[in-house]
C-alpha cells in the first residue's frame, strides 16, 4: 500500500480555481473532469452527472460566462477562468430564472433542471429576449427525460420579460 | 416488483385503509414534545407542525405533494403548515413499490381515512376541552372551531388531549364538492430546492469517509468474471481496493468517483463469456416469430372468433427491446456495519431493497435500514434492486461507507429492457366494414417469468393491467404467447401497454381505413355498436366503452378534428385504457425529409378525481415526449451477446427541437383516481403512426420509426 501512494502522489497536482467568486486549491489528477472536482473535492453537487460525454447537459456550469460542458473540460484547461455552478448563479441572472422555473412549474425529477438553468442563464446573458429559435438552439443540448421542454422554453420567455421590466 | 408483491401491494393498500388502529406510531423521537400520531401516516406536535409521511418514492410524479394533499384535504389541514417526510422502507404502510401508476390509486383511501381519522379525534378533543357537543365544533384550516362561542384551537394546542383519545375506525369521509385541497393546483413542493440545486439525489448523498465504487461488469449477458489483474489499477492515485464482488462483477474503489473510473478504465479482465456470447438481435426476432406458432395461452375471449364469418385482414407489427435511461445514473450509498446494514438508495422498491441487500449480505431484513432519496428518473428503471445489493457488498467487502456509481454506458448496457414483441392481429368485417370479430396475438417475453415469478400458465401477471381491448366487438380473443429470451427485461413506463397499444390500435387504423371511414367515427361507433355502450370486464378491472369515447370525443374536440388541417399538416388519433385509465391523442405532423415532425399532441384522459391538475398536466406532457422517444427512436440491439448501444448518441431521446406542444384535458370526474404516470404513453405511438399513414400512405408496423 505504501508503494501505491508514492507512485500516486506522482499524478496528482494543485490547482486553484476561481469558483462563484472565491479561490478553491484543490489537489487532483490532471485530466479529472471538471464536474468531479466541483462534486466530489468542492462538495457542490448541484452540477449533476448525465452521461460523462457531453451529450446531456445535466453538468453544465459557466466558464467565464460560457456554458459549458464540466463532466468533458480537464480541470487542468481551466486555469484562471470564473466557473460558475447552480450555487454561484447571481442574484440577476439566476434568482430571476429560478423564480420563473418555480412559476412554471419546469421540474418533475429535477435532476437535469440545474443544468438547464445554467444553460438558460448563459443565453439570456447574450440575448436578453431570444425567440423561440433562439431558445431552441441554445437548448437542444439538454436532454430531459421527464419532456420538460416546453416548460423551459415558458420559463425563459417569463425571464426575459422580468429581466426587462416587462408584465409577468 | 415481483407480481406477488404487486398483488400484495393492492391487498395491503386496503388493509392499510382500515389501518388506523395500528395504534400511536413514535418512531422519530419526539425532539422534546409528545406528538399527536394516530396512525403512520400523519404526526401533529405541540408547535403546531404537521408532518405527513410520504411511503411512496419521488421520481418526478410528484408524490411528495399530491400524497399529502389527500391527507391534508380530510384532515381540513392548513397545506401552509404542512412538512413532508419521506418513509423508508417499513413494515408499516403495506408495499410501498411505486410504480404501476398506482401512487396516488392505492394510497387514495388510506391517506383519506388517516386525515379524516385524526380530525375526527381532534373534534372530539376540542369539544371536551371546551365541554360543548361535539355537533357544534368543526376542522377549519388547521384549527378546531366551536362557532356558537367563536372558540377555536389550533391542531398543535389539541395534541396532548387529541393524544389519549381511542382511535375511530369508522370515519365519514369528504364529498369531493367540499374539497379545498383536492382538485387544486398547489405547487409541488421539491420545486424550490431542485431549480437551487440543493435538492438531494441518490447521487449526491454522502458519508463522512465515503469511498466511490465503480463496478466492471461482463459486457456479454450471463458472462462471469474468468480472472483480473488489477495491478495497472491500483497505480491510480486514490484507488484503495480491486476485487470480485459477485460471479460477474468487479469492484473498482477509490476515494473519488474520477478515481474509481479510471481504475476500472485499467483493469485487466478476462470474460468467460458464457452462453449468449453469439446472441444478436436478429437471432431474437426469430425466436419471436417462431413462437408465434407455438402453444398460445387465452388471456381474454368473448364469442367465438374462429367461427365468426366475413372478411378476414390481418397484418404484424413487432417492437425492439428498449431502455429506461432516466437522466440520474443508478447508483447507491451503503455503510455495512457488521450486525447491521444502512442504505441512502433512489430506489422505487425500498423494501425489496432490503429484503435483496439482507440476503446478500447475510443479515436478516430487520437489520437493514434503507432510506429513499430523491430520483433523477425512474421509469421502472428503479424497480430492479441491483445498485443497493452492488453497494452493500462493497461495503462489506472494504469494510467502510461506499457509493456505488454507474456511468451511462453501465445504465444502458446493463440495464433491464422493455421487452421485444411481435404481434399478429387480426379482423373479421362485416359487410360494411365493422370488425364482428378480433384477434391479437401478443407474442412476447415474461418480465416476471424472467424474475421467478411466472403467471398462471405463463401469461405475464402484468397483462390484465395493460393489454385490455375496451371496445364493444362481439368476438375477440386476445392471446399470449411465451417467448423466452435471456435478454435481462424490466418494466418500463407503461409496460407492455406500450406494444399492446401500438399492436392493436395501428390495426384499428388500418381497418378504418380499409373501410374508408374516419378513425374516430370508426373508433366510436366500435366502442358503442347500435350506440350501445358496454361495461367490459377484462380481470379487476371494468371498462366503461362510454368513458373511452368521452376522452376520443374530448381530445377531438380540442384539436378540432372535424376541422380541416393546414396544408402539408396531418393528423392521427388513437386511444387506449390501461392502469384503469382512458387516454386518447391527437397528434399533428408535418413530413420533413420522410421522418415525422410532431407540432401537437392533444391528450384527453379520464382518470377520476384529479388531486392536483398541475402535476397531472406534467404526468401527460412528460408522458408524451417519452413516448415519443420510444416511437421515433428507442432500440436497443444485441450483437455477440452485448448491448450495442451506450450513450445518448446511438440512443438519442427526444430534444426541445423535437418536443411537441402537449395539450393536455381531463373529464371532470368524481370517480376514486386512477392511474396517470403511464397511460399517456401507449396511444402515442399508434396516434403518430396514422398520422404518417395520412401524409404518406405508408404503413409502419414495426417501432421506431425512425431505424
Amino acid at each position: 500500500m505504501v508503494a501505491f501512494a508514492i507512485r500516486s502522489q506522482k499524478t496528482m497536482a494543485d490547482f486553484t480555481l476561481q469558483v462563484n467568486g472565491r479561490e478553491k486549491t484543490v489537489s487532483v489528477s490532471p485530466e479529472t473532469p471538471l464536474l468531479w472536482v466541483l462534486r466530489d473535492t468542492l462538495a457542490l453537487t448541484g452540477t449533476k452527472f448525465g452521461c460523462g460525454a457531453g451529450l446531456c447537459g445535466a453538468c453544465t456550469v459557466h466558464l467565464d460566462g460560457q456554458a459549458i460542458r464540466s463532466c468533458s473540460t480537464p480541470v487542468s484547461q481551466v486555469g484562471g477562468k470564473s466557473i460558475t455552478t447552480i450555487e454561484g448563479l447571481g442574484a440577476r441572472d439566476g434568482h430571476v430564472l429560478q423564480e420563473a422555473w418555480i412559476a412554471e412549474e419546469v421540474p418533475q425529477c429535477g435532476y437535469c433542471q440545474t443544468g438547464q438553468i445554467m444553460s438558460a442563464a448563459a443565453l439570456l446573458a447574450k440575448t436578453p429576449n431570444p425567440t423561440d429559435e433562439q431558445i431552441t438552439q441554445a437548448m437542444n443540448g439538454n436532454l430531459c427525460r421527464c419532456g420538460t421542454y416546453e416548460r423551459i422554453r415558458k420559463a425563459i420567455h417569463r425571464a426575459a420579460r422580468t429581466n426587462s421590466g416587462g408584465a409577468q | 416488483m415481483s407480481p406477488l408483491s404487486r398483488r400484495e401491494f393492492l391487498a395491503a393498500g386496503v388493509a392499510a385503509g382500515t389501518g388506523l388502529v395500528i395504534g400511536f406510531y413514535l418512531p422519530h423521537g419526539e425532539r422534546g414534545q409528545k406528538a399527536f400520531s394516530p396512525n403512520a401516516y400523519l404526526r401533529i406536535t405541540p408547535d403546531n407542525k404537521v408532518t405527513i409521511v410520504v411511503a411512496r418514492s419521488e421520481m418526478g410524479q410528484g408524490v411528495r405533494t399530491a400524497l399529502p394533499m389527500i391527507l391534508a384535504e380530510e384532515l381540513e389541514a392548513d397545506w401552509k403548515q404542512i412538512e413532508i417526510e419521506q418513509a423508508g422502507a417499513s413494515t408499516l404502510y403495506g408495499d410501498q413499490t411505486t410504480g404501476g401508476s398506482a401512487s396516488v390509486r392505492t394510497t387514495w383511501d388510506p391517506m383519506r381515512k388517516a386525515g379524516a381519522a385524526a380530525r375526527e379525534m381532534l373534534i372530539s378533543a376540542a369539544a371536551l376541552t371546551w365541554a360543548v357537543p361535539r355537533s357544534g365544533c368543526m376542522a377549519q384550516n388547521g384549527s378546531i372551531v366551536h362557532a356558537a362561542s367563536k372558540r377555536r384551537l389550533s391542531y398543535g394546542e389539541l395534541v396532548a388531549k387529541a393524544s389519549t383519545l381511542p382511535i375511530p375506525t369508522d370515519v365519514t369521509l369528504k364529498q369531493s364538492k367540499d374539497y379545498k385541497i383536492v382538485g387544486q393546483r398547489l405547487p409541488r413542493v421539491d420545486t424550490p430546492a431542485k431549480v437551487k440545486g440543493e435538492a438531494e439525489f441518490g447521487i449526491d448523498f454522502r458519508l463522512p469517509e465515503m469511498k466511490y465504487a465503480v463496478l466492471s461488469r461482463c459486457p456479454t449477458i450471463g458472462g462471469k468474471v474468468a480472472s483480473f489483474d488489477d495491478k495497472d489499477s491500483r497505480k491510480v492515485s486514490g484507488v484503495s481496493f480491486a476485487g470480485k464482488i459477485s460471479d460477474a462483477a468487479i469492484a473498482v474503489v477509490a476515494d473519488s468517483v474520477w478515481g474509481a473510473m479510471e481504475g476500472r478504465r485499467l483493469l485487466n479482465v478476462n470474460w468467460d463469456e458464457g452462453p449468449n456470447k453469439d446472441l444478436n438481435t436478429a437471432t431474437v426476432i426469430e425466436s419471436l416469430k417462431q413462437a408465434a406458432s407455438k402453444k398460445r395461452a387465452s388471456l381474454y375471449a368473448v364469442g367465438d372468433v374462429e367461427k365468426t364469418a366475413g372478411r378476414r385482414i390481418s397484418a404484424e407489427y413487432q417492437l425492439p427491446f428498449m431502455a429506461h435511461a432516466p437522466m440520474e445514473p443508478g447508483n447507491c450509498a451503503a455503510h455495512f456495519l457488521g450486525t447491521s446494514c444502512e442504505l441512502w438508495a433512489p430506489t422505487q422498491v425500498p423494501q425489496d431493497c432490503r429484503d435483496s441487500v439482507a440476503q446478500a449480505v447475510g443479515l436478516d431484513p430487520d437489520r437493514v435500514k434503507v432510506n429513499v432519496t430523491l430520483m433523477g428518473g425512474g421509469f421502472g428503471r428503479r424497480l430492479e434492486h441491483d445498485y443497493a445489493v452492488e453497494a452493500a457488498l462493497v461495503s462489506k467487502a472494504i469494510g467502510g461507507p461506499v457509493k456505488v456509481i454507474w456511468t451511462r454506458e453501465d445504465d444502458m448496457r446493463f440495464s433491464t429492457y422493455r421487452p421485444a414483441s411481435l404481434h399478429r392481429v387480426s379482423a373479421v368485417l362485416d359487410g360494411s366494414g365493422w370488425p364482428v370479430a378480433f384477434r391479437h396475438r401478443i407474442v412476447a417475453p415474461s418480465i416476471s417469468g424472467q424474475k421467478g415469478q411466472p403467471g398462471p400458465n405463463g401469461i405475464d401477471p402484468d397483462l390484465p393491467d395493460e393489454a385490455a381491448f375496451v371496445y364493444g366487438v362481439p368476438n375477440v380473443s386476445l392471446e399470449y404467447v411465451l417467448a423466452e429470451t435471456p435478454v435481462p427485461l424490466g418494466w418500463m413506463r407503461s409496460v407492455y401497454a406500450l406494444q399492446v397499444a401500438f399492436a392493436s390500435e395501428s390495426f384499428i387504423d388500418e381497418l378504418a381505413a380499409e373501410a374508408k371511414k374516419d378513425p374516430l367515427e370508426y373508433r366510436l361507433h366500435m366502442l358503442a355498436p347500435n350506440n350501445k355502450d358496454q361495461d367490459i370486464q377484462y380481470f379487476a378491472t371494468t371498462w366503461r366503452t362510454a368513458r373511452m369515447r368521452g376522452v376520443l370525443q374530448l381530445a377531438a374536440d380540442k384539436a378540432g378534428w372535424s376541422k380541416p388541417m393546414p396544408p402539408g399538416h396531418y393528423r392521427g388519433i388513437a386511444c387506449f385504457g390501461c392502469f384503469s385509465s382512458y387516454v386518447a391523442e391527437v397528434v399533428e405532423i408535418t413530413m420533413e425529409n420522410d421522418a415525422p415532425r410532431v407540432h401537437r399532441v392533444v391528450v384527453a384522459v379520464d382518470c377520476g378525481q384529479v388531486v392536483n391538475p398541475t402535476v397531472l398536466e406534467q404526468q401527460i406532457q412528460g408522458a408524451v415526449v417519452y413516448a415519443l422517444t420510444n416511437a421515433l427512436r428507442a432500440k436497443i440491439t444485441i450483437e455477440k451477446g452485448r448491448v450495442v448501444q451506450g450513450n445518448f448518441d446511438d440512443y438519442a431521446p427526444v430534444r426541445m427541437s423535437e418536443s411537441p406542444i402537449v395539450e393536455a384535458y381531463a373529464v371532470p370526474s368524481s370517480e376514486a383516481p386512477t392511474g396517470i404516470g403511464e397511460p399517456p404513453v401507449p396511444p402515442l405511438a399508434p396516434a403518430l403512426c396514422s398520422a404518417i399513414y395520412s401524409a404518406t400512405k405508408k404503413r409502419i408496423r414495426a417501432l421506431p420509426i425512425l431505424s
